[in-house]
């Protein structure tokens, strides 16, 4: 699992373009599905055929970012936040174009707090000399992401772009394991989920699946005086009973915790009351489509550090694994 | 680019398009009531298309067939301008109303309306300097105190030329003036209609969708409407957008600049366009020297947002004529952007057919081959 996450995190993807997630996961998976095609937003659709239900699996393979607006005649680049970037924790990061190059976000110095920080006052230095040398590196409209290669410690893996690259893993290990199943399973992996959970609006519309189930990543409670939900790392998968975007069919959710126990997988509970996912679009699409979630318990989420419990990610497959065996 | 772009009149189409734009900011068409400019631009193309009708959300869809390219190509301009409704009128006569779209309170004070289809002249009056304390002539007006004067002495004689639900415009006529400018009210988007209007004449090998779309400014409503009814394989946008590119701006916060061009979009609130599409027709515009610009702020939204997310997806770009003070009577463009703007969306056009049989751009499809028959005299 940890070689899969590592892959998939190091792969260059900001919302819009996604394309380098979508050949690292064909390449990943493309043995394993009858068919496997992208559609005209760049959603990855690999298909398992059956004669029963279609279920869609999605997870999102776009990242946060940064788009690159303005190249100042000094070689600095201005730029727009790209999905939910904190501009506080930006200052100081190292961030990567899709061409390799590095640069590193600080802050017009002249504001009078460190609270006035916005994105409209800060820039990038990639170290250029002057507009045309910077020009020559970079283009308007070019992203860069946040850097923080992933590292394996303590069962964890603290990395950058888990969100929701974790959730792509998990879907590509189920995708490799050819679960047996009479079910049509189409694993999707949709595109610019962080800008207002877009791409997976026209996959499931094309799809029409029976029932579908968003895979991504939950915000946890068990860190200092943390005020999101109930959730901890290491405790299990976390079926979803609602985020922001969707209150999870309860015929859903209720399957999803029967597989669990049934199997002696841990599981928790997830009530997110800030954030949506990719479900929040699909089960609106089309006449109402059924869906649910499994989210895996991250911390630190939008951050270039986030982190992820190896088990968790592990029984969240198992539990898929059985999910679609029903 | 950010260089400052080489201004070049262009002379190759002719200044009556100049007139019809003038026209067209002289109808009204607050979101929801977009009749009249629909009217005008119906007569305008009837003759010019395969087949055109009217949606039942407002939208005028526009077809030409194509010569066997065996996609759809939209092209979509909303025809509605921000605005007002009215909303009440007082036992003094006054009217209320609420503001359709985006429009700040400060533009609203002194201003001239028009109000229905009868256009009842009005004005949106405040207190007189002379009787204002210091705190009111310190903070801005609030909305909710403002009101229009029609000259009506008492509610039942307001009540004899204006109805709640009638919508009203800005009554400010356009005028041509300094360095090519243009000043109107409804530049945002009678700019985009005027040329969704001028490129239907021509014959491409895909299917074209011209959409003349309704109530954008109120949240991209038409655009999504039609949009699903077209199914479109690409979808170009035209718009008039933001510019803010006066003394003391940091360059990164000038949206665009009068004169630089066309104005493409990298990403805004509503979308991020194709990446392709958007190199696509950069290259257009490189390879035949029209200038242009990237619009820098990540603000606002176009109809291309819910284009985008219709049906199976769409790949989608906006090309936009920037307009200073954009969302009021007088909002302000430069003619030679404009017609660079039109240069360049029909030079897109002309080339897309081309951009869709090349590798990787059909999608799930297969590519099918390449025909002439595209317009190619730019």
């Amino acid at each position: 699992m940890f070689d899969t996450i590592s892959t998939l995190v190091n792969a260059f993807g900001p919302s819009g373009r996604e394309n380098r997630v979508a050949e690292a996961i064909t390449h990943l998976i493309k043995d394993k599905v009858d068919e496997i095609s992208s559609d005209a937003m760049g959603n990855l659709i690999a298909v398992k055929k059956g004669f029963g239900k279609k279920i869609m699996l999605a997870a999102h393979m776009d990242e946060i970012g940064l788009i690159i607006t303005t190249i100042d005649e000094k070689g600095f680049l201005r730029f727009g936040t790209v999905g939910g970037v904190l501009p506080l924790i930006s200052l100081g990061q190292r961030v990567v174009f899709e061409n390799g190059l590095t640069g590193v976000v600080w802050y017009e110095e002249s504001i009078e707090s460190i609270k006035d920080a916005k994105p409209e006052k800060m820039y990038i230095d990639i170290g250029a000399k002057s507009r045309e040398h910077a020009e020559e590196l970079v283009e308007i409209g070019d992203m860069a992401v946040f850097e923080g290669r992933p590292v394996q410690q303590n069962g964890l893996v603290i990395s950058r772009a888990l969100d929701d690259r974790v959730g792509c893993a998990v879907l590509a290990e189920l995708a490799r394991r050819c679960p047996e199943t009479d079910h049509e399973i189409y694993y999707v992996f949709t595109v610019q989920e962080e800008v207002g959970l877009r791409g997976a609006r026209t996959a499931a519309y094309a799809i029409r699946p029976d029932l579908a189930l968003a895979i991504d990543v939950t915000r946890t409670a068990d860190t200092p005086k943390s005020r999101h939900g109930a959730v901890s790392l290491g405790k299990g998968p976390a079926i979803k009973v609602k985020d922001n975007s969707v209150i999870a069919h309860p015929a859903i959710r209720e399957r999803l915790e029967n597989c669990a126990r049934e199997n002696g997988i841990p599981y928790q509970l997830e009530v997110l009351d800030k954030g949506g996912t990719d479900a929040g679009s699909i089960h609106i699409t089309a006449g109402g489509i059924p869906s649910g979630g499994v989210s895996i318990p991250t911390r630190f989420i939008h951050s270039a550090s986030e982190i992820v419990n190896l088990e968790d990610a592990g029984n969240a497959l198992k539990l898929l694994e059985t999910f679609v065996k029903l | 680019m950010t260089k400052q772009g080489k201004l070049k009149a262009s002379r190759e189409y002719p200044e009556s398009l100049i007139d019809t734009l003038k026209k067209l900011t002289m109808l009204d068409g607050v979101s929801g009531d977009e009749k009249p400019v629909r009217d005008f631009i119906m007569e305008r193309i009837k003759d010019r298309a395969d087949s055109w009708h009217v949606d039942n959300i407002g939208n005028l869809i526009v077809f030409s067939k194509g010569t066997g390219l065996g996609k759809k190509v939209m092209l979509a301009a909303h025809m509605d301008e921000v605005g007002l409704l009215i909303t009440g009128i007082n036992d003094n006569g006054l009217i209320k109303f609420k503001t359709v779209g985006g429009i700040e309170p400060r533009v609203l004070v002194g201003k001239r309306v028009r109000i229905g289809k009868d256009r009842v002249p009005g004005v949106i009056g405040y207190k007189p300097v002379h009787l204002q304390d210091s705190s009111e002539r310190k903070n801005a007006v609030k909305k909710s105190g403002l009101t229009i004067d029609i000259g009506a002495k008492d509610r039942e004689q307001a009540e004899e030329s204006v109805a709640v639900g009638d919508t009203a415009a800005f009554d400010y006529d356009p005028v041509e003036f300094g360095d090519h400018k243009l000043m109107a009210k409804a530049l945002d988007n009678r700019v985009g209609c005027v040329m969704l209007a001028e490129l239907l004449g021509g014959r491409y090998p895909f299917d074209l969708y011209g959409c003349f779309t309704v109530q954008e400014e109120i949240g991209l409503k038409g655009a999504k409407a039609a949009s699903y009814a077209v199914e479109p394989d690409a979808a170009i946008i035209l718009e008039g957008t933001t510019c803010y590119d006066l003394t003391g701006t940091d360059e990164h916060m000038m949206s665009t600049r009068l004169g630089d061009g066309p104005a493409l979009t990298v990403m805004d609130r509503s979308v991020i366009p194709d990446r392709d599409l958007y190199r696509f027709i950069t290259h257009t515009a490189k390879s035949l020297g029209i200038p242009w610009q990237v619009k820098r702020t990540i603000s606002g939204g176009t109809d291309a947002g819910r284009i985008q997310v219709s049906g199976r997806g769409v790949k989608v770009c906006t090309i936009s004529v920037p307009c200073r003070y954009i969302h009021t009577p007088v909002s302000v463009m430069d003619k030679r952007d404009f017609f660079n703007t039109l240069k360049l969306a029909e030079a897109t056009l002309a080339g897309l057919a081309g951009w869709f049989t090349r590798d990787g751009n059909s999608g799930a499809h297969e590519p099918e081959p390449n025909e002439s028959g595209g317009k190619s005299d730019v």
